[in-house]
């Protein structure tokens, strides 16, 4: 059945099985490739967005309980103030290698950083955590969190 | 030391105009392609547009490691352009143009070093020549810069643009004949430069297979067997077609011509159910309805806990195969002042890749269209056209950006199941695994036994060697990637030295990973030097140095080991990391390791804390590199070190493929876990310079990070991580 949804501001309307989860909703009927699928089980944040504002895993959320709330996706980032800064951060640092976990973690990294404008490095990894990166960009990640939040980064 | 690049790899330039006449192509042809009367659809590197835009072909499959960025850098680099200016298009898979595309073995640096860079000086001097005829001057009194010709003496210029037509009348340059720049002229080698996508990654543009969408495109799943090879014996289709959105349900016998036999990268086509659906969620639903039961199968009973029991036996035993013996082992152990015994073990692993194997098929009047991320195209296409019975010629096969190799998409095996599935559909289809098909389907690293004794005298030399490896395959071929050459370090650096082997069957395939063998060898060989290290009393650094010895190079090539080298890194890595002279907390210590591979040497000390509770955090890693003269592109070579570095850690720590009733017993994340940020220790790295050619750095930084890490718990606790990964209980105060 079709669900609108509000997704980086706009309303767009998705033919899809309430219970496909937003991820697939996202990626294959409303073609916002951005979230990767990585493991289905919220184990890698591959698929992080916003909800309202706060990061979680779209992989676990089935599309008929998304009603009214904002979804942002990576694609929706170059308008947010701090997403912003975020992907500026990590093209200046070059932070990914393969960047197939990249969207995810800028998600995450801004998420964490409209809560915590000054991070600490226990405040990033207890926020970063969730978020795999099978290359193991993590010194990077590290980096381009504290650049963007205007810390010194080593 | 020195190596040659194959004849396969020597080119003839030829040149032509497009077809709209507004760019030029300086086209890089193989000979035998350029002796044929019709030369058209030329290999073209480079095209200049009348704006200076200069587009370059990058060759490779970009699996995360830089390729699509570092190889055009070469070819920028001499053709002397700014790299602003420079756009870098993906080739498809067209050996017969661009000869091998492949990523692996650390390889493409190597490989094309010289190539393209004499591919953008051929170019280069082209231009000069076009300008030089048109200002009737002799071409030796121009030069470049920033792509433009100039004539000092005149005070004339003309940009790359302007003159990219004039160059269909220039006759291309032999490469042989090139100068190429002296390195302290480089722009653009050497300076730190982003990868090119690196814009479209943070804004998550479609790059992946896993994001490519053909007008009318279904989705399919397939469910494979837990136990390699297993027929399917049941499955109800009907169940799964009742399901909505799905089109089709349907048994695949497997590969008509048998499985890739072992030994070989990958594997064929395995027997499994398909369920198409018009989106993938649909036919994942489906696939759950399948119930499918498979037949029995004559592997179903192995396990890791057999392999382990039949390993111990076998060690006991004779060995089935002596591969080295040098000199007298029995005699030297005998009368060495210290000897040590250790039984090693480690695990299998999966590549896991982060996006999951996928790949688009398009089956139209006989010909197939491929989408895929790979990093090995044209043995897919041979794989596919064997499969279906269809001449490789009418497979396309365009490379996608690959979230992760590793390895694991050396094989096809996914490729193939998505372009039988799509002639089944009769409808473009993209076949997307889940995570659970990834872990439970990889080509594992194999697991591996080594039974070691060893002997040191009184001077704190190793006088004695003896490892009976107990590896997997038969005494004709070590199963993929299970082997272990006979030049193993440290042969050749202790005189009595002999490898024994042993093998076991096993059903669950095997191949490459990220360093193949290396990533295992490193850790047990680095491990029991360490162990001697201390029975001699020594400190392991030092020890390190003294068995190197003092001859700069020993063995020839391929198989030569540069000692030097060697030694410059370890010394390296000593300074760096102020080795002896850290004042540590109690439960801390610090270990060192050195290991070559992949043409590049690599010394790591890690400094590591153990909990009471047997807890180990990483505080630190540091990595000393020799990889030659040059780092091509230091962003990208800084990351890979670091990445490499941290997924040694991650093997050590976390990493563990189980079988049992002949099946993996991991299917995700949840229990295959991955070292995630929490854990990830800063890791500094320096690169020795030494004027060798330069290697690659995909894979040479993993190895020694292993020992480094367990040498450290040793210095920490006293505790000898003999298997891995580690647990807390193994270290417990």
């Amino acid at each position: 059945m079709p669900f609108t949804l509000n997704v980086n501001g706009k309303a767009l309307t998705a033919d899809v099985d309430g219970d496909t989860p937003l991820l697939w909703t996202l990626r294959d009927a409303l073609g916002i490739v951005g979230p990767k699928y990585g493991c289905g089980v919220a184990a890698c944040g591959a698929c992080t967005v916003h909800v309202d504002g706060q990061p979680m895993r779209s992989c676990q959320i089935p599309t008929e309980t998304v009603g009214a709330a904002k979804i942002t996706t990576i694609e929706g980032m170059a308008a947010h103030p701090i997403g912003k800064k975020v992907q500026a951060a990590w093209m200046e640092l070059d932070v990914a290698q393969c960047g197939y976990c990249q969207p995810g973690q800028i998600m995450s990294a801004t998420a964490l950083l409209a809560k915590t404008p000054k991070p600490t490095d226990a405040q990033i990894d207890e926020a970063m955590s969730g978020n795999l990166c099978r290359c193991a960009t993590y010194t990077r990640i590290r980096a381009g969190i504290k650049r963007a939040s205007g810390q010194k980064e080593a | 030391m020195t190596y040659e690049l194959t004849g396969a790899n020597r080119r003839e330039i030829l040149t032509s105009v497009t077809a709209a006449g507004l760019t030029l192509s300086f086209a890089v042809a193989p000979k035998a392609a350029a002796q044929d009367a019709g030369v058209k659809a030329l290999n073209a590197y480079v095209r200049v547009a009348p704006d200076g835009v200069v587009t370059i072909t990058a060759k490779n499959p970009e699996i995360g490691q830089g390729i699509k960025t570092s190889l055009p850098m070469m070819i920028a680099e001499e053709l002397d352009v700014d790299w602003k200016n420079v756009r870098i298009v993906q080739a498809d898979s067209d050996p017969k143009l661009y000869g091998r595309q492949f990523a692996g073995g650390s390889m493409a640096t190597p490989l094309h070093w010289d190539e393209l860079r004499r591919v953008g000086a051929v170019a280069r001097l082209m231009l000069i020549n076009a300008a030089a005829q048109a200002w009737n001057c002799p071409a030796g009194e121009c030069s470049t810069a920033g792509g433009a010709v100039i004539h000092k003496t005149s005070g004339r210029s003309r940009s790359y643009g302007s003159l990219a037509l004039l160059c269909a009348d220039i006759a291309a340059p032999d490469p042989k004949s090139v100068t190429l720049k002296d390195p302290k002229a480089y722009k653009i080698i050497g300076k730190a430069t982003p990868q090119y996508d690196v814009a479209k990654i943070v804004t998550g543009q479609p790059l992946f297979g896993i994001d490519v969408k053909r007008p009318g495109m279904l989705y399919a799943t397939y469910e494979k067997a837990p136990v390699y090879g297993a027929k399917v014996a049941s499955a109800d289709l009907d169940a799964a077609k009742a399901v909505k959105g799905v089109r089709k349900a349907f048994v695949v016998d497997g590969d008509p011509n048998g499985l890739t036999p072992q030994g070989a990268i990958g594997v064929g086509l395995l027997p499994g159910v398909a369920v198409v659906g018009d989106s993938w969620w649909a036919a994942r639903k489906g696939r759950d309805k399948l119930s499918t039961k498979w037949a029995d199968h004559p592997t179903s009973q192995q396990s890791s806990k057999g392999f382990a029991a039949r390993a111990k036996e076998l060690a006991a035993g004779t060995p089935q195969k002596t591969q080295r013996n040098d000199g007298d082992v029995t005699g030297a152990l005998q009368g060495a002042a210290k000897t040590v015994e250790a039984a090693y073990a480690y695990p299998f692993l999966a590549h896991s890749p982060l996006e999951p194997m996928n790949c688009t098929a398009e089956f139209k009047d006989g010909k197939l269209e491929i989408w895929a991320p790979t990093q090995n195209p044209d043995p897919g296409r041979q794989l596919c056209a064997r499969t279906l019975g269809i001449k490789p010629e009418d497979i396309t096969i365009h490379m996608t950006r690959c979230g992760g190799g590793f390895g694991r998409r050396l094989g096809n095996d996914y490729m193939v199941e998505a372009a039988w599935i799509a002639r089944e559909a009769g409808a473009p289809v993209k076949l997307l695994w889940t995570r659970e098909d990834d872990v439970q389907h990889s080509f594992y690293r194999p697991g591996g036994f080594h039974f070691f004794k060893g002997g040191v005298d009184a001077g704190g030399n190793v006088v004695a060697w003896h490892d009976h490896f107990v590896t997997f395959g038969d005494e004709k071929a070590a199963a993929a990637s299970a082997g272990m050459g006979p030049t193993e370090f440290p042969s050749r650096f202790v005189p009595n030295f002999r490898h024994d082997v042993s093998f076991m069957a096993l059903g669950a395939p095997t191949g490459p990973m990220r360093a193949p063998g290396s990533n295992a060898l490193a850790f047990v060989h680095q491990s029991f030097i360490d162990e001697l290290a201390h029975a001699a009393g020594a400190d392991p650094l030092a020890f390190q140095i003294k068995l190197l010895g003092d001859k700069p190079t020993v063995g020839e090539a391929p198989s030569i080991y540069n000692a030097g080298r060697m030694v410059g890194v370890l010394k390296a890595v000593g300074e760096m990391s102020s080795w002896g002279k850290v004042k540590l907390a109690k439960g801390e210590g610090m270990g060192v390791a050195c290991y070559y591979s992949h043409m590049g040497y690599f010394a790591e000390v890690c400094h590591v804390a153990v909990s009471p509770g047997g807890e180990v955090k990483v505080k630190k890693m540091w990595v000393a590199a020799d990889v030659g003269r040059q780092i091509v592109n230091p962003a990208g070579a800084m990351n890979q070190v670091q990445g490499a570095t941290i997924e040694g850690l991650s093997h050590a720590l976390h990493q563990e493929i189980t079988f049992a009733g002949g099946r993996a017993e991991q299917s995700n994340f949840t229990d295959y876990p991955l070292l995630r940020i929490n854990e990830a220790p800063p890791v500094e790295v320096k690169f020795v310079i030494t004027d060798y050619p330069p290697t690659g750095l995909g894979e040479p930084a993993l190895p020694p990070a292993l020992p480094a890490l367990t040498n450290a718990i040793f210095a920490a606790t006293g505790k000898r991580i003999r298997s891995l990964p580690v647990r807390p209980e193994m270290l417990k105060a």
